[in-house]
């Protein structure tokens, strides 16, 4: 099983622990991941609010890179897996779309002929649910985890299409397969608030401290996403959400394949836990490490 | 078949809170979700209230949160819903204040779509032909039934009510996008004010539930555009744009830690405040370094840049 890797952004910025983790678990589980060194931003929709074009020939760019090796791409973060599946249906199905954005291309030509898909998708289906449990060497058994999807890798779910956006399964049946315990509660698919964090700092910390009470009220050991962007925003931001709201948040937010990571038996060490703002030491802690 | 639904109930003048209450009915295997209100209304319980008007997803009435979710349950059907749930569990629209039952006041959200100036500002008299493909740009808004679903849904109203929210603004979109519309800057301008356009935190909700495909949050992006376009660069939210292509241009990725000072600018009260965050995250190893002279392969991304007049 053979992928070309896209990091995205955010994995090589504020989030080098989910590149960390990542590599160790696609590693262990034998998922060969080969990085397409010179991918770009995918514009995380930004780009795309000034210039859509700019947006689908950087898209193009990453997927010429990812074609020229033959390789399907592999995500790590929701939200470039949005904008690539928008731009990739688009650049595969609008009439003229195609050769009129290869024509901003120089590097080389996409021919319409790759699929994106996320770890977290990659996981549940071409790796498999029964794989991933034969693999299970520590379970998580004890601990219970609030998913947390954020939008674009469900919405719009014409496009994304692998969970259904108002009954998603795929974190919880990982979650489960670990050994730990998934809660539900409404805000699992909801927004992080993080688009809007640097410009209307109220509406996202309102989202961030929302969030994770729901979820801490549900029972919450921990919370699990399969975005970096939701990260950052339910970590990082936690404090200041907490102390806009009056209350304690205090809650571990840990990426997707961090949580694997952990039952497959790779070192909590190494995972990167010692870069997160919020202190995942309770829950590290009742795994007994 | 006999189905067990479940309603939530409320009446302000006699009840502390809304609780559901279960009702079990024959309803036929291709019945809406209104077909059985409808049925429990007339044949179980007359005090049940609800609204609905042309049962053919027109008139917008009958919105509602089926199973958590915004729908039309005239549009809704019932075997659907149990195959895809399980049960159904029928509230009003959320967000809003309860009138009674599943009748939700829809007050807020039709001043929010006044507020927008819902009608054509036409410049002069003359007659302005258009063209089938400049109609098209639009006309997908138009088919918006105001039935509340988006705001309903929207995030961003959850934590912020004053923002005028999805159909307002894809209805002033509609205004904007009109060849004959002559207050094309006034609207513009009208959108950059606190609850705005930069309150959208594109969760694509919106897109999600409209029974009418009217896609309001990438309206919202194309007033975004219009008022970049326009000069409009005042605000917090264009300068998270321009700031994003810069960073982007320069350096292939974009650097988190940077975006910050894009936005704040020369004001110095700001930076101080983000200061202490920004040395947390410093500590932790959450501010790239590496990133400045940019990624392998930067000149080719400069030049599509450039190309585009960026």
């Amino acid at each position: 099983m053979r992928f070309a890797y896209y990091p995205g952004c955010a994995s090589k910025g504020a989030c080098p622990e989910l590149n960390q983790s990542t590599r160790l678990v696609t590693e262990k589980l034998g998922i060969e991941i080969v990085e397409l060194v010179k991918s770009s931003c995918c514009g995380a929709g930004v780009i795309g609010e000034a210039d859509p074009d700019l947006q689908l020939a950087l898209n193009a760019r990453t997927f010429s890179q990812a074609e020229e090796i033959g390789l399907d791409i592999m995500t790590i973060c929701g939200t470039g897996q949005g904008i690539m599946s928008t731009s990739n249906k688009r650049l595969k199905e609008e009439e003229g779309l195609l050769p009129r954005i290869n024509g901003m291309l120089k590097e080389g030509q996409y021919n319409g002929r790759i699929d994106v898909k996320h770890l977290l998708w990659i996981l549940v289906k071409d790796f498999g649910l029964e794989r991933l449990r034969e693999r299970v060497v520590r379970p998580l058994s004890g601990i219970r985890v609030a998913p947390f999807y954020g939008c674009y890798i469900l919405r719009p779910s014409s496009v994304l299409g692998f969970d259904d956006p108002e009954k998603p399964n795929s974190l919880e049946s990982i979650i489960s397969i670990l050994g730990a315990e998934p809660i539900d509660y409404v805000g699992k698919t909801k927004c992080c608030g993080f688009p809007v964090v640097l410009e209307k700092e109220d509406i996202a910390l309102g989202m961030v401290s929302a969030n994770i009470l729901e979820a801490k009220d549900a029972g919450a050991d921990c919370m699990v996403t399969p975005c970096p962007l939701c990260h950052m925003n339910l970590d990082i931001y936690q404090q200041k959400a907490g102390a806009r709201a009056g209350k304690r948040l205090s809650m571990p937010i840990i990426h997707l394949p961090q949580l694997v990571g952990l039952a497959i038996g790779i070192e909590p060490r190494e995972l990167g836990f010692s870069r997160h703002l919020a202190s995942p030491a309770s829950l590290l802690d009742k795994l007994g490490e | 078949m006999r189905v067990r639904f479940s309603i939530q109930r409320f009446n302000p003048a006699l009840d502390a809170k809304p609780r559901f209450m279960s009702y079990r009915v024959e309803v036929a295997r291709d019945a809406t979700v209104l077909e059985a209100l409808v049925r429990i209304k007339e044949e179980v319980d007359g005090t049940l209230a609800f609204r609905a008007s042309c049962r053919q997803a027109i008139c917008g009435s009958c919105s509602m949160e089926i199973n958590g979710h915004e729908k039309l349950a005239c549009k809704t059907q019932v075997l659907a819903e149990l195959d895809r749930h399980g049960e159904i569990k029928i509230a009003p629209l959320k967000n809003m204040r309860i009138v009674k039952d599943l009748v939700a006041d829809m007050g807020p959200f039709w001043h929010k779509v006044r507020d927008i100036t819902p009608w054509l500002i036409p410049e002069g008299y003359g007659t302005i032909a258009i063209s089938p493909s400049t109609m098209k740009t639009f006309d997908n808004v138009d088919a918006c039934i105001m039935c509340g679903a988006c705001l309903a849904a929207c995030n961003s109203n959850e934590v912020s009510e004053g923002f005028l929210g999805p159909a307002a603004l894809a209805k002033s979109y509609r205004f904007i996008a009109d060849p004959r519309e002559g207050n094309k800057k006034e609207r513009l301008l009208s959108l950059q004010h606190e609850d705005g356009i930069w309150d959208c935190v594109r969760c694509n909700f919106c897109v999600e539930v409209c029974p009418k495909d009217v896609k309001p949050m990438e309206q919202i992006i194309k007033i975004r555009r219009a008022s970049i376009q326009e000069g409009m660069r005042w605000t917090k939210g264009s300068r998270h744009i321009t700031g994003f292509l810069d960073i982007v241009k320069r350096e292939g990725r974009l650097n988190e830690a940077a975006m910050p000072l894009k936005l704040i600018g020369t004001d110095i009260a700001g930076l101080l405040r983000i200061i202490p965050l920004g040395i947390r995250m410093l500590i932790k190893g959450k501010v790239p370094l590496h990133f400045k002279r940019g990624i392998e392969g930067i000149k080719d991304i400069r030049r599509i840049f450039r190309e585009r007049g960026l």
